[in-house]
C-alpha cells in the first residue's frame, strides 16, 4: 500500500529521474583488490611489522631482581595491585569504580578467582622439588596461624621499601636476596626460593601450567608481571603508558590502533583525568557506548542527522550533479 | 504418501533464464522454496544485484572507499588464513611468516583507513535517507565489530605488545563488569574470538551491508534547493 507523507529532507531522498551512466562494478572491485594487495605488500616490505619480544618472569627476575622481590612480597602479603583489585579476580575493593551508584563488576562477581599469595607464591613453591630449607620454610609457614603468617609477610613486604615507598631497601647480591634486619620468619626463605625459581624460569612454568599441561591462559603470569615496576617501565619507554595515549600506540613507533584515538583521548582530558579520575575507566567506557549509539542511530536523531545538510560538504561530493542542474548551460 | 499427481516439469528451454522465472510451476507457488525464491528475486533482481549502470551522480572518488574497504577485507582474510594455517607462533620464527604478518597488519591499517573515509563520506552524504537507515546502522555496527576484531588480533600477537595491551585493557573492561566473561589476558579465548567469532560476524555484516546497498541503491543527492526550505511530497511504501 502506498501512502503519502511529508517529505523531510534529512530523512527522505528524492526519486532520481536523471541520466544513468555505465558503471562496471566488477571491474572496479577487481582493480580495487589488486591495488590494495599491491599497497599491502609494498607497505609490508617497506615497513615490516614490529615484534617486540614477549617478557617473562624469568626476564624480570634476572633484569631487576629487587623489583621482583618487592612485587612478590606484596603478592604474599596481599598488598599488591592484583591482591586488592576486586572482581573479577577477588572480593577486594582496590579497583572499585562506580558508574553513578552502580558497581558493575559486582553483577557477575568473581569469575577468575586469584589469591595472589597462593597462586603467585605459595603454590608455585609447593610444586617445586625444593631443597630442605624451602620445605622446612613452607611447613613452618603452613603451620603458623593466619595472623602470624600475615605478620611475617607484612613485615617482609614493608622491609623491602622505605616507609614512604620511595627507596627500595632490599638488595640482591651473589644470587641472594639481602633484606634489612627484621622478623620475617620463614618468609625470608620463601622469597629466596621464589626469586630462585623465577630466575630459573620454573615460576613461569608453574604459573602457566598450574591448571593443567595444555593451557592457553596467561592471566596469572601477565597479572604478576603487570604488578611490578619493571614491566611498566618497558611500556612507558615505548610510549605505551596510559598518559602517552596508551593502547592505540604500537611498539617501535608503528601506527598501531589509530582507530582507538577517541577512546584513548578521553583518558587525556578533563574531567576523565581529573575529577572523574577515580572512575575514569567506567566513565570512558560509558561515554564511548553513548557516542557509539549516537553514531549508529544518527538517522533517527533530529539535529545530528541535519549536520550533513547544514555543513554542505555534499555540495563538494556531488558538485558535478549540482552544476548540471543549476548551471545547465555552463 | 502423496495422493496428488504432480505433472513433471519440463526442463528449461534453451535460452530460458531460470533466475527470472520467479513463479515456477503454478502448483508449487505456495512451497516455502518457491516463496523464498520469489522474495529473493524480487528484492535482488540481477540488474540490481550486479548493476552495469549507475545514476550519473555516482561520480566521485568518495565512492571508491566502499569497495576499497571490501577489497582490504579480502586481503585481511587471506593473509589471516595463511597465518592460521601455520599457527600463532610461526611469524616469530620465519621470515616468510613475518612478511605475511606484516601484510596482515598493513591490510588492516588500509582496511580501517578506507572504512573511516567511507563512513564519514557517507555521513556527509546523509546516506541513511530514503529508507536506507538500516544500511547505515549495519555499516556502523560493522565498524564497531571491526574494532573488536582488530583489538583481539593485537591481543593474539604473542609478543610484548599483546602482553602490554592486555594488561592495560583489562582495567577498562573489568570496570564495566565485562572482564568476567571477556578475559583479555586469556590468549586462547582472544585468539578464538579473533579467528572464528569476529570474522564470522564481520563477513555476515559486510554481506548484509552490501546487499542493502544493492537493494536500496546509492543515495541520491539532497534536493538542489533543500537548503532554501523546499518541501515536497514523497511517495513511500508503508
Amino acid at each position: 500500500m502506498k501512502k503519502h507523507r511529508a517529505f523531510k529532507v534529512d530523512r527522505d531522498a528524492p526519486e532520481y529521474t536523471g541520466p544513468y551512466r555505465p558503471y562496471d562494478i566488477v571491474k572496479e572491485g577487481t582493480i580495487a583488490l589488486i591495488v590494495i594487495a599491491i599497497l599491502t605488500v609494498g607497505l609490508a616490505v617497506l615497513f615490516g611489522s614490529p615484534d617486540e619480544p614477549q617478557r617473562t618472569i624469568k626476564n624480570w627476575a634476572t633484569a631487576d631482581p629487587t623489583d621482583f622481590v618487592v612485587t612478590a612480597a606484596s603478592e604474599l602479603s596481599g598488598s599488591s595491585g592484583v591482591a586488592g583489585y576486586g572482581p573479577p579476580y577477588n572480593n577486594a575493593l582496590g579497583s572499585v569504580q562506580y558508574l553513578g551508584p552502580f558497581h558493575l563488576p559486582d553483577i557477575l562477581g568473581v569469575r577468575i578467582p586469584i589469591n595472589t599469595a597462593n597462586d603467585f607464591v605459595l603454590d608455585p613453591l609447593r610444586s617445586q622439588p625444593g631443597p630442605p630449607a624451602l620445605e622446612s620454610a613452607l611447613a613452618t609457614y603452613d603451620a603458623a596461624s593466619t595472623s602470624q603468617q600475615a605478620g611475617w609477610a607484612n613485615a617482609y613486604a614493608s622491609g623491602t621499601v622505605s616507609s614512604d615507598g620511595s627507596t627500595v631497601l632490599v638488595k640482591f647480591a651473589d644470587g641472594k636476596v639481602v633484606m634489612p634486619p627484621g622478623t620475617y620468619g620463614p618468609v625470608t626463605e620463601l622469597m629466596q626460593s621464589e626469586t630462585a625459581i623465577a630466575r630459573s624460569g620454573a615460576l613461569d612454568q608453574a604459573l602457566i601450567t598450574g591448571t593443567g599441561f595444555y593451557t592457553t591462559d596467561y592471566t596469572k603470569p601477565d597479572l604478576f608481571l603487570a604488578d611490578g615496576g619493571w614491566f611498566d617501565g618497558i611500556g612507558n619507554s615505548q610510549n605505551l603508558g596510559g598518559e602517552q595515549w596508551g593502547m592505540m600506540n604500537e611498539t617501535n613507533s608503528y601506527p598501531g590502533q589509530a582507530w582507538l584515538w577517541l577512546y584513548t583521548m578521553l583518558y587525556q582530558i578533563p574531567p576523565y583525568n581529573s575529577t572523574w579520575g577515580p572512575n575514569a575507566d567506567v566513565d570512558v567506557w560509558f561515554t564511548m557506548i553513548v557516542l557509539s549509539g549516537l553514531l549508529i542511530f544518527v538517522p533517527f536523531i533530529p539535529g545530528l542527522r541535519s549536520i550533513p545538510r547544514l555543513t554542505r560538504v555534499y555540495r563538494l561530493i556531488w558538485r558535478n550533479h549540482y552544476r548540471a542542474i543549476e548551471r545547465p548551460d555552463a | 504418501m502423496d495422493d496428488v499427481t504432480v505433472p513433471p516439469i519440463a526442463s528449461p528451454e534453451p535460452g530460458d533464464d531460470p533466475v527470472t522465472k520467479t513463479t515456477g510451476h503454478p502448483g508449487d507457488a505456495k512451497m516455502w522454496t518457491a516463496r523464498m525464491r520469489r522474495r529473493v528475486v524480487r528484492a535482488f533482481p540481477p540488474d540490481r544485484l550486479l548493476p552495469d549502470r549507475q545514476p550519473a551522480y555516482v561520480a566521485s572518488w568518495i565512492y571508491v572507499f566502499g569497495v576499497a574497504t571490501v577489497a582490504a577485507l579480502v586481503v585481511v582474510i587471506v593473509t589471516g588464513c595463511i597465518l592460521a594455517v601455520k599457527g600463532p607462533q610461526w611469524w616469530h620464527v620465519s621470515s616468510v611468516g613475518h612478511l605475511v604478518n606484516s601484510c596482515h597488519l598493513w591490510s588492516v591499517e588500509l582496511f580501517f583507513f578506507a572504512m573511516v573515509i567511507h563512513l564519514w563520506g557517507k555521513f556527509f552524504m546523509g546516506a541513511w535517507r530514503g529508507r536506507r537507515a538500516m544500511t547505515w546502522i549495519v555499516g556502523g555496527v560493522t565498524f564497531l565489530a571491526s574494532i573488536v576484531t582488530a583489538f583481539t588480533g593485537y591481543l593474539s600477537q604473542t609478543n610484548f605488545d599483546s602482553q602490554w595491551i592486555s594488561t592495560q585493557a583489562k582495567d577498562g573492561i573489568n570496570a564495566t563488569g565485562g572482564g568476567a566473561l571477556f578475559n583479555v589476558l586469556n590468549f586462547g579465548q582472544m585468539l578464538m574470538w579473533h579467528i572464528t567469532l569476529m570474522p564470522l560476524v564481520i563477513i555476515l555484516l559486510t554481506g548484509w551491508h552490501v546487499l542493502l546497498v544493492r537493494r536500496r541503491g546509492v543515495v541520491p543527492p539532497y534536493p538542489a534547493k533543500a537548503e532554501k526550505g523546499a518541501v515536497a511530497l514523497a511517495e513511500v511504501a508503508r
